[in-house]
């Protein structure tokens, strides 16, 4: 079991966030949240660990 | 349509105990006659142990009630006498198919596995089961089933329950060394000691329709997330036995109750799911739910068994199957303590097993109800998302949830011995033991749970000569009294020569070992037995 990893681990992580910002260009705020979701759960899902996604939950709902 | 009619109908019996002077009492008393409390009565009976029970109606009511009977309830059924007779009148199942809109995103079959006597489901209409089950109380001189005997209030006293009971032709009072509460989500006895559940209540209605028809649909179980024909909601059909169908529809938290239950609003609904056929309105009723328990289910000499002490939502058939399951777990270990053969602490064991198994089935409900009914816009979202990924990915396939389907639990369990030695196979400490079909002395084909006894039994792989097993524990030897022609038992439970499996009374694996120990064994049957060293 690993724990949620905070640091830099994207090698490009600008390029990263283009990606994640032009997908959600030129669609609806309710297709955004929808993309969203299925990104969430397609990660979730990679991740694999149940503990990661739970300290990644709490550290989200922490920084909001 | 709201009264139901009766399938069977019994009658009232005077009994002589409301002629005695001073309350009679009796070993036990059980308060339900329905599955749960038959069971508990039945299993008694097969245990020599007398029984009342007592049943405020004088019928089964025809109407939407469990329908799905699981594999671990089949196969306690044929502990009883009833397995064979169900299967042969229910509906055999085992393939579920879930769609969204038009599309199917996602199917299973619940046993690809042969060599089982029992099948994973059947459906089958509760009035059958109960009907099958007071037919066979009759048959057993131990049980005293009394209709039309109402109970009114319940007293705990040291050492025993004491009833009153209301019958048409007056009150009498019955005390009971051990009071059964099998009386349903609605338990009368619960509100006397009032108790109050624990959990929460669902907002959501959901319609329930059997309707009887000829269609040509598969014996399978489908389950739609916004069908063509229900837009925005879910739908559920499965097949019953006599060409009756049951269809569930969910209606929303703000669909009125009354409203929704007249033809007038049920048949166009049906009209647009079933199209064009023919049909009959064989039961409407629209329900909400809770998946909420007791935290205690043992209070004195007053035990609380099926809806009584648990509720769950319909979706994965884990009401009556769960209830069943109470019934047998705790029928032994009573039956133990009244022969003396056991102390009362045993009791306590059915507490913490079929708790566990509650939470469990309270945790998958409400799971399953969120999932089929999101709370808010943003739940709907994230579901939505799951059914979506669905048909691209196999890991939200597995998401999917329109109800897990009930499987026999796994006790984390103090009567357990643990294991020194590695196992494999699907047999598993806690669990109920896995079938498989095997030969008999004569030659003749048949299944391994059918070979045996209501007691404590010890399977034996052969190996030299048979070994001294301690005194009331039936010993079977594989290779002897019955042979594994396939090699099916030796791999369900991994099992080498020489090895042993302890088995309860209820055929949950309690203890297993490489090598037979007489000394191992019969530690371990002292603590299935709640007896500590």
């Amino acid at each position: 079991m690993s724990s949620l990893n905070t640091e830099p681990n994207l090698p490009n992580p600008d390029a990263a966030y283009e990606a994640l910002v032009e997908a959600h260009r030129g669609i609806s705020e309710t297709e955004s949240a929808a993309l969203n979701a299925r990104l969430v759960l397609i990660l979730s899902n990679h991740i694999g660990d149940l503990s990661v996604l739970k300290s990644a939950i709490s550290l989200a709902k922490k920084a909001g | 349509m709201a009264e139901r009619k009766s399938v069977y109908q019994f009658g009232y019996r005077r009994s002589a105990d409301q002629d005695s002077k001073s309350p009679v009492r009796r070993p036990v008393v059980i308060v339900g006659a329905g599955p749960v409390g038959l069971t508990a009565a039945i299993d008694l009976a097969q245990r020599g142990i007398a029984s009342v029970v007592l049943d405020d109606a004088d019928r089964i009511g025809e109407g939407s009630r469990a329908i799905c009977f699981s594999k671990r309830s089949l196969e306690i059924m044929d502990r009883l006498g009833l397995g064979e007779r169900l299967v042969e009148k229910g509906v055999t199942w085992k393939v579920g198919k879930v769609f969204l809109g038009e599309h199917q995103v996602y199917a299973f079959d619940l046993l690809p596995e042969a060599g089982h006597k029992m099948p994973a489901f059947i459906n089958l209409q509760q009035y059958y089961l109960e009907g099958y089950l007071v037919e066979r109380a009759a048959e057993l001189p131990l049980i005293d089933l009394r209709w039309r005997n109402r109970v009114t209030a319940v007293e705990r006293h040291n050492g025993f329950a004491r009833l009153t009971v209301e019958t048409p032709e007056g009150e009498y009072r019955l005390d009971a060394d051990w009071c059964l509460a099998c009386d349903g989500a609605r338990s009368k006895v619960r509100d006397c000691l009032g108790l109050k559940f624990e959990g929460h209540t669902f907002e959501e209605r959901f319609l329930i329709a059997d309707v009887k028809m000829s269609a040509e649909y598969p014996t399978e179980r489908w389950f739609w997330f916004d069908p063509p024909f229900h837009s925005g909601q879910s739908a559920l059909l499965h097949r019953q036995p006599d060409n009756v169908w049951r269809i569930d529809l969910q209606l929303g938290p703000d669909a009125d109750p009354e409203e929704e239950k007249q033809p007038s609003r049920v048949l166009p609904r049906l009209k647009r799911m079933l199209g064009d056929r023919k049909f009959e309105l064989e039961w409407v009723s629209v329900y909400r739910f809770n998946c909420a328990r007791l935290k205690k289910f043992v209070h004195g000499r007053v035990v609380f068994a099926g809806d009584s002490a648990h509720q769950v939502s319909p979706f994965g058939a884990r009401g009556a199957n769960s209830g069943i399951q109470d019934a047998e777990n705790l029928v032994w270990k009573l039956a133990l303590v009244l022969k003396g053969e056991a102390q009362e602490c045993l009791i306590e064991s059915y507490e913490l097993e079929r708790g566990q198994a509650a939470d469990e089935n309270i945790g998958h409900s409400t799971r399953s109800t969120d999932f089929i009914a999101p709370r808010t816009k943003h739940e709907r979202v994230l579901r939505n998302a799951v059914l979506q990924l669905a048909p691209h990915t196999p890991f939200a396939r597995r998401m999917v949830n329109s109800g897990r389907l009930s499987v026999a639990s796994e006790y984390d369990t103090p009567l357990s011995t643990k294991d020194l030695e590695a196992f494999g196979g699907s047999a598993k400490l806690g669990l109920p033991i896995p079938d498989a079909p095997i030969e008999d002395r004569d030659g003749k084909q048949c299944f391994l749970l059918q070979t045996l006894s209501d007691d404590f039994e010890l399977l034996y792989v052969k190996d030299g000569a048979r070994p001294n097993v301690p005194e009331g524990l039936r010993l079977t030897v594989i290779g002897e009294d019955f042979i594994d022609r396939d090699g099916v038992f030796a791999s369900r439970f991994d099992a080498t020569p020489g090895s042993a499996f302890l088995l309860r009374p209820d055929h949950h694996l309690c203890a297993r070992m490489r090598r037979y120990d007489g000394n191992r064994v019969r530690e371990a049957l002292a603590r299935a037995k709640g007896i500590s060293k």
